[in-house]
């Protein structure tokens, strides 16, 4: 199956009066249509640049996309014009935000914005329009989807604000969506019905979806593919099942034995609590990042040659790829 | 057994008067904080979880009477506390303290580091500058931080190490209680797991209790020896750590364990969810809070409160099927 998605060589780059800011560099994905691939990594290492760059929403200046391509169906969405980008946005590649009142007006009732959209990209008229915004309402599971379409986005709850979101990014079926930490701001209850829906919207209409997030929980619980970034780059990559049983990045595996567990619930008996395994220090500036490997003052199997030679990207297993000279 | 808990609270309530018109006449109430009990002995961490606006944060800070209380008994090492004045209260001050999520906020930006771990120190009259700056610097050096560091601003320093400088803040007069309301919650996992163990080691070494407010169940699970979990405004079970993530007996610690993602992708997810939000605290449902959204639900649930019992010792449950 060919990917609907595919990513390869992108950078994108700030200039500030501090000088360059190498938020994302040399990241290269696919998704295929009904997947998930997870890019996971904490704050600062370039997850929403990379997924603003995907949807052509970096602001430039001070921003650029200095390299790479971004196939959607073998269309390249760097290099077609800005018109045709606003009718693939939505239509096409459709962007969801941790905190939904980035993406809905505030000054328009929610069945209103989403109709707008269906007439923007699928030409129908106001009337069928506003009959499909309150079936995608009905879609996320919004009761009441009559009355809610009435309603403006302040009038809602959190999580139904971004069921909301959800539907006017799922009303006109585009092949991809992103998703930027969707879940982040919300009680774990509300998250889990989140995930759930975006989960069987996917499965129905076939969605490819790049799931942003810093949350390993969530990644295990809904990717099939994971690509962990570090400073601006990609670290490792690999099926999800892989990635979680032989993480080979220093950095993956100090995360992962950083994280509490709800041990109880692995049925995992624990008196005492062990102490969690810290990673000493705090990410590196983008504007100013360490020769060799990114991850080098930070990692407890630095060696010499790790200050000075940046590792490659490379295959170090079947189908699992890692930066890391000693993994 | 016999020992007297270092903070005793019976049935605590704090509902905040909604006001409209002109008048601000009083037309309904927020109960925010609806007849809470719990009780924290030395050198122990109580954990506090639930979803936000469930009230964690109102007790806390009505423990420490940073917003007073609309009923109920709040006791310290045996003493109620509740109607004490300003200068009763002064020495207590120095014994409870508070660590906040966002330690941007809550520091002040235009202080150095050095001076805003010292204030407590000088608002006490704690020794003399001399005294107090030495005072600063092995705070500074016990959580973490380098002592060239004490000069910096708030926005010099990394969310953990923020959260370093609030911590250390709190530790300046020897407190004995320290309500930490969210505090690794803005940071980065990595980081997290640093200020959790930092908070660990000061806990062993100075004997200190910890009320911890996370809406986080696997960080909870990890600092505390007791958990007590809200949903609004009341305690619905309240456990030893062992007991309430292994067997939770009320239907809400069931549906919130199972909503937590793991970090394993060989694990089955279990597709017990509750549906809905939680409904608005000024006008909370009758009888069980929980049962609009609970699928254990019956007819009394609807116009009968549980209330909390101990089905088995040290283990309390609000729900009529326990
Ligand atoms: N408008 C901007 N100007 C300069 N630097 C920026 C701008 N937007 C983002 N950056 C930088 O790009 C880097 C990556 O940011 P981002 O992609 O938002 O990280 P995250 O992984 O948390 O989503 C950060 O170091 C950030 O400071
Ligand atoms: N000063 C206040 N005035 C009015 N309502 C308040 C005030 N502080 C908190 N509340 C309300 O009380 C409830 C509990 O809030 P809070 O204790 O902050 O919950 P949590 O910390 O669990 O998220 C919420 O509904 C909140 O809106
Ligand atoms: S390349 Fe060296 S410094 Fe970088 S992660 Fe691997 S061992 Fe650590
Ligand atoms: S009292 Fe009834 S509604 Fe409440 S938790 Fe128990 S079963 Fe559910
Ligand atoms: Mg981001
Ligand atoms: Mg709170």
């Amino acid at each position: 199956m060919a990917p609907v998605l595919e990513v390869s060589g992108l950078s994108t780059v700030f200039h500030t009066r501090r000088g360059l800011v190498r938020a994302v560099q040399d990241v290269s994905f696919s998704v295929n249509a009904g997947e998930t691939l997870a890019i996971v990594g904490e704050s600062g290492c370039g997850k929403t640049i990379t997924a603003l760059s995907l949807m052509r929403l970096i602001p430039m200046p001070p921003g650029e996309i200095t390299s790479g391509s971004v196939k959607l169906d073998g269309q390249d969405l760097l290099k077609v014009d800005e018109a045709t980008m606003r009718t693939l946005r939505g239509s096409k590649i459709a962007m969801i935000f941790q905190e939904p009142m980035t993406a809905l007006n505030p000054l328009l009732t929610v069945g209103k914005q989403i109709a707008e959209m269906v007439m923007l990209h699928d030409k129908a008229s106001s009337q069928v329009a506003r009959k499909r915004a309150v079936e995608m309402l009905h879609h996320v599971r919004i009761p009441e989807p009559e009355r809610r379409a009435r309603e403006y986005p302040h009038q809602m709850s959190g999580g139904m604000r971004q069921r909301a979101m959800i539907a006017m990014a799922l009303a006109c079926r585009p092949k991809v969506l992103v998703a930027d930490e969707p879940t982040t701001a919300l009680d774990v209850t509300i998250q889990a019905q989140i995930l759930d829906l975006i989960g069987d919207l996917q499965s129905e209409f076939g969605t490819a979806v790049v799931l942003i997030t810093h949350d390993l929980g969530v990644v295990a619980e809904t990717a099939q593919r994971v690509v962990v970034m570090y400073a601006g780059r990609k670290v490792e990559e690999a099926p999800v099942g892989e990635i979680f049983a032989r993480p080979m990045h220093p950095y993956l595996r100090g995360l992962l034995n950083s994280i509490p567990h709800v041990n109880s619930a692995r049925g995992v008996e624990v008196d005492e609590p062990v102490r969690l395994q810290e990673i000493s220090g705090i990410v590196p500036a983008l504007n100013d990042l360490p020769p060799g490997c990114a991850f080098s003052p930070r990692c407890s199997m630095s060696e010499e040659r790790c200050t000075r030679e940046r590792p490659p990207f490379e295959l170090k297993a079947d189908d699992h790829y890692a930066a890391c000279w000693r993994a | 057994m016999a020992q007297t808990p270092l903070i005793d609270v019976t049935d605590l309530r704090k509902y905040f008067p909604i006001r409209k018109g002109l008048l601000r006449r009083t037309v309904g109430n927020v109960h925010a904080v609806d007849g809470v009990t719990f009780s924290i002995n030395a050198g122990e961490t109580l954990g506090l979880v639930g979803e936000s606006g469930c009230g964690k944060s109102t007790v806390g800070r009505v423990v420490l009477r940073l917003i007073e209380p609309t009923s109920g008994d709040i006791k310290v090492t045996g003493r109620s506390i509740v109607n004490l004045g300003r200068d009763e209260m002064r020495p207590l001050r120095r014994q409870m303290q508070i660590v906040f999520q966002d330690p941007f906020s809550s520091l002040n930006p235009r202080m150095r580091a050095g001076d805003i771990v010292g204030e407590p120190l000088k608002v006490h009259g704690v020794g003399d500058p001399k005294d107090r700056e030495a005072r600063v610097a092995a705070l500074f050096a016990r959580v973490g931080l380098r002592a060239a560091q004490m000069r910096s601003f708030p926005h010099q320093f990394s969310g953990g190490q923020r959260q370093r400088v609030s911590i250390a803040r709190a530790l300046a007069l020897d407190p004995g209680f320290i309500v930490a309301d969210e505090p690794v919650s803005a940071l980065d996992v990595s980081i997290q797991a640093q200020v959790i163990n930092l908070l660990m080691d000061l806990q062993r070494e100075m004997n200190l209790s910890y009320l911890f407010i996370s809406h986080n169940l696997a960080v909870v699970e990890h600092i505390s020896h007791r958990v007590a979990v809200m949903y609004l405004g009341r305690i619905v079970e309240y456990a030893d750590k062992k007991t309430l993530f292994a067997s939770p007996q009320h239907p809400y610690t069931e549906a919130l364990l199972a909503a937590v993602p793991l970090p394993d992708p060989t694990l089955k997810r279990t597709k017990h969810r509750v549906d809905g939000d939680v409904p608005s605290p000024i006008k909370p449902p009758p009888g069980c809070h929980f049962h609009p959204r609970c699928r254990y639900a019956e007819a009394r649930c609807k116009v009968e409160a549980p209330v909390l019992k101990t089905i088995a010792p040290g283990h309390e449950v609000a729900c009529h099927l326990r």
